[in-house]
């Protein structure tokens, strides 16, 4: 938009300059047009970037104290926080915990969400809008508000099954799938609606089952959707503290984002730094990789979810 | 596939009906109806329903063992259902809402009504069981060892991890050289081949049980003396890691009165059901009470108590403040560097993007945890680096500024990546035209840009809002409340409600399961009439209706 305008009007005033007035104008222009936009984004970077390197700094940092890390490595560099936060503490066992938590919620959500959103998407029934409606309200009570019902309940699940109560990844797992439906069913329905009907119908004239429709031309179509909806429910479960304290607390037991709290806790919060700052990059390595796989899917995803409700 | 031919007849028929018609299904039904079983879709319900009915059989056994007879008639019930709906050929749209609803149902629509009805009890520490473990508690926790007390033998053991475990008593009978085993429960004979006795009547092993070493035991020391087993004439303790004696109850419960009675002083508790609680004469309390129905008082407390409603009051403006605050500063932040990249003449926005999207990577847990390092007072690097000495969590408004930086760090690079992905959609035509027609940047900016921006992102906005209004992490992860009054240490600055919540119920302090109910109640509340209200207001209702 700038281009247009901003050259009609410069161009009009820069008639009878002299050349030196020139060569400073286009300076100011070109700060005017694209320098400014370069310096915000330089800025937006500099935030974004230096508790980053904060972190890197202090997990190459060979005393790995919070008190000696600066924001550039000054006493050398050593890998000793990452074989030391290996031989300390829990991190291997909270590391997979993590993984095979998150993973398994994170998938078994998208697929329940996937399901549900098939149905309302595609199949007109008796109590649809009821059904739709109610998710959006459910949608908005965070199942973590009932936590004290939650921790009463798994203690009577505790006595009666001890294999998916307390201290174990089944249970947790099963309780992240209880908010599985609400949180990702409308924006899976927006991206099933956009879809042509006349793909799965034409489909079904051919002889194709309810469930060779959704396998097999349905969900393959809609993946991008599912890549974004399973990368969010990947880093919300990783991040997860609250039900994830309560339940676990057991030390091999735990989640990452426990366990490397407790790191981080009463007098040894300054020694543990270096540690926890390598545990915090070792952390982010697979969202990281993810991330990047995914970037495209997610600026087109988000958005066409969000737009389309 | 004797389907094609039937097939064209109500394909021709579909396209003169809109896509929501209702002509399609039915049509699409028959068809349905004649769709050959395949070999694999077969294995897989046998598969999935054998796992299903497995399962079922696994979890009944506890349950019957336990005699919870509602609970397995539930589970059979939902397994017949099960059965039902996956073996006929009806019900299509319930077979693929069913898995995810069960989940639904059980993990969180019971807790949110279980919720509401711990919201009315005085449920939690001192109020937990009924009022016959009330009365047990109470008179075998005032035993007192008087002269001519039995002594016993002591070896203190675990059935599970010596560090952790829940302790038992091993006890020999110096008489009849019998051991027993005692816990909280009472004390119950131990089978004489299963224990090994030294000389002197110490039990040395058991089958079963790790008897806790010397080292083991006393770093247990404070859990072995509060554990007191119940025994006909009054109870267990231990004196020491190594003996234990038989004391007399000095409290004894009667009946007649349904009061508590102390014989050494010869005062009185009355039982009071309303409170759940034995109360003396002059408003003394016991500790141990029960759990009892206290209708609207928890709520009614948050409203009228001083002491809790001030804070209460103020930690609800706070609550919204930082929710605003974070969702609008995060989405300014990230819109106007959204906006400063949107240009054709920007090159390397690809890396900008990469380079400006790194923290919402990272472990945000863990993030928060570095930012609250970052402003430590001592070695921060906020204060170190900007040569401040600022006591950033011990004041209340500069706990808070720290806290909405930090949501602004880890919150704008997902609003950037939402607003250039709706910046892209809004064609570029538009703003040409209002500049054509001579508005500076601004107001088309203003008039074109904004309004769209806003009405593909509001529905972002306001899940992003009802997500910060319950930040848990953001608070309990870096301030944990803090700064709090001298005189309030449940209720501190930067507190929000659910921070608060979680405090009630699983702080350091005795557990108040009841109330921290009544709270999540109120939050409830407020968080679905507030977003109803931003709903209503945007267009997603049109969507709820197509």
């Amino acid at each position: 938009m700038t281009t247009l305008t901003g050259g009609t009007r410069t161009g009009g005033a820069s008639g009878p300059a002299t050349v030196g007035h020139h060569a400073g104008r286009r300076k100011n222009r070109w700060f005017a047009q694209v320098g400014w936009r370069h310096l915000v984004g330089l800025l937006g970077v500099l935030f974004s970037l230096f508790p980053l390197v904060f972190v890197i700094s202090a997990a190459l940092n060979p005393l790995g104290t919070l008190s000696s890390t600066a924001l550039v490595p000054t006493g050398g560099v050593s890998f000793g926080n990452f074989s030391e936060l290996f031989a300390r503490t829990g991190f291997a066992h909270w590391f997979l915990n993590s993984l095979l938590i998150a993973g398994g919620a994170s998938f078994a959500s998208v697929f329940l969400s996937a399901l549900a959103a098939y149905a309302f998407s595609r199949m007109r029934f008796r109590g649809r809008r009821v059904g739709l409606l109610s998710l959006l309200l459910i949608q908005m009570f965070p199942q973590f508000l009932a936590i004290v019902a939650i921790f009463l309940i798994f203690g009577t699940i505790t006595d009666l099954w001890p294999a998916i109560g307390f201290n174990t990844p089944w249970g947790l797992l099963l309780l992240y799938m209880g908010g599985a439906l609400g949180v990702n069913t409308w924006l899976m329905k927006g991206f099933f609606d956009t879809l042509p009907r006349e793909l799965d119908e034409s489909a079904t004239m051919d002889g194709a089952s309810h469930a060779q429709v959704f396998f097999k031309i349905m969900l393959p179509l809609v993946a991008p959707i599912l890549a974004v909806t399973g990368l969010l429910a990947f880093i919300n479960t990783i991040n997860e503290f609250l039900m994830a304290s309560v339940f676990l607390t057991d030390t091999d037991a735990k989640t990452l984002a426990v366990g490397m709290r407790t790191m981080l806790q009463g007098a040894e919060r300054n020694t543990n730094f270096g540690i926890f700052a390598a545990g915090t990059l070792l952390t982010a390595i697979p969202t990281v990789l993810v991330f990047q796989f995914l970037q495209r899917f997610i600026v087109s995803g988000l958005t066409s979810g969000a737009v389309k409700g | 596939m004797s389907t094609p031919l039937s097939g064209p007849g109500p394909l021709q028929q579909t396209p003169g009906r809109g896509p929501a018609g209702t002509g399609s299904p039915r049509s699409s039904r028959t068809a349905r109806n004649h769709a050959p079983i395949t070999a694999a879709g077969l294995a897989a319900k046998v598969i999935l329903l054998g796992l299903v009915a497995g399962i079922a059989i696994w979890a009944a056994f506890p349950l019957v063992e336990a005699g919870m007879w509602v609970g397995l008639a539930v589970l059979v019930a939902s397994t017949a259902a099960l059965f039902y709906l996956y073996l006929g050929r009806r019900h299509v749209p319930a077979k693929y809402l069913v898995p995810g609803t069960l989940f639904l149902i059980a993990f969180q629509i019971v807790p949110v009504l279980y919720t509401a009805s711990t919201a009315f009890t005085n449920f939690g520490d001192g109020h937990r069981g009924s009022k016959d473990d009330a009365v047990v508690a109470i008179q075998s926790s005032s035993v007192k060892q008087v002269p001519g007390s039995a002594q016993y033998p002591l070896s203190v053991a675990t059935k599970g991890d010596p560090a952790t475990g829940p302790l038992v008593f091993l006890i020999t009978d110096p008489k009849t050289e019998k051991v027993s085993v005692g816990d909280a429960e009472g004390l119950r004979p131990l089978d004489p081949g299963a224990a090994t006795v030294a000389p002197g009547g110490k039990v040395t092993a058991a089958d079963g049980y790790t008897v806790l070493n010397f080292g083991q035991a006393s770093a247990r020391s404070k859990d072995i003396t509060d554990l007191v087993v119940p025994t006909a004439g009054g109870a267990l303790r231990s004196s020491g890691l190594s003996r234990a004696y038989e004391g007399k109850a000095v409290r004894a419960y009667d009946p007649g009165c349904d009061c508590v009675r102390d014989s050494d002083s010869g005062k009185t508790w009355t039982a009071d059901e309303e409170v759940g609680a034995f109360v003396a004469a002059d408003g003394d309390r016991l500790a141990q009470g029960w759990k009892v129905n206290v209708g609207l008082s928890n709520f009614t407390r948050v409203l009228t108590d001083e002491r809790i409603s001030g804070p209460f009051l103020s930690t609800l403006i706070w609550n919204f403040a930082f929710a605003i605050g974070s969702t609008g500063g995060t989405f300014i932040l990230g819109m106007l560097i959204a906006l400063a990249l949107h240009s054709p003449r920007v090159r390397g926005t690809n890396i900008y993007r990469v380079l400006l999207i790194l923290p919402y990577a990272m472990p945000s847990f863990a993030m928060l945890l570095v930012w609250r390092d970052m402003f430590n007072t001592d070695f921060g690097l906020i204060n170190n680096m900007f040569g401040l000495d600022v006591d950033w969590f011990g004041q209340a408004w500069s706990a808070r500024a720290a806290v909405i930086l930090v949501q602004l760090w880890l919150g704008y690079p997902y609003m950037f990546l939402v607003a250039t992905g709706a910046l892209q959609a809004i064609p570029r035509e538009l703003t040409e035209a209002t500049s054509v027609d001579g508005a500076s940047p601004w107001q088309s900016f203003k008039a074109v840009t904004l309004p769209l921006l806003l009405v593909a992102l509001s529905p972002l906005l306001i899940s992003s809002f009802a997500f910060n209004f319950n930040n848990f992490n953001a608070i309990y992860l870096t301030t944990e409340g803090a700064p709090f009054p001298a005189d309030n240490p449940s209720n501190g600055a930067t507190d929000l409600l659910i921070t608060y919540t979680y405090r009630l119920a699983f702080g350091g302090q005795a557990a108040q399961f009841g109330f921290a109910a009544a709270i999540s109640l109120f939050i409830f509340a407020i968080v679905a009439v507030v977003s109803a209200v931003s709903f209503r207001r945007t267009r997603q209702q049109e969507e709820v209706y197509s």
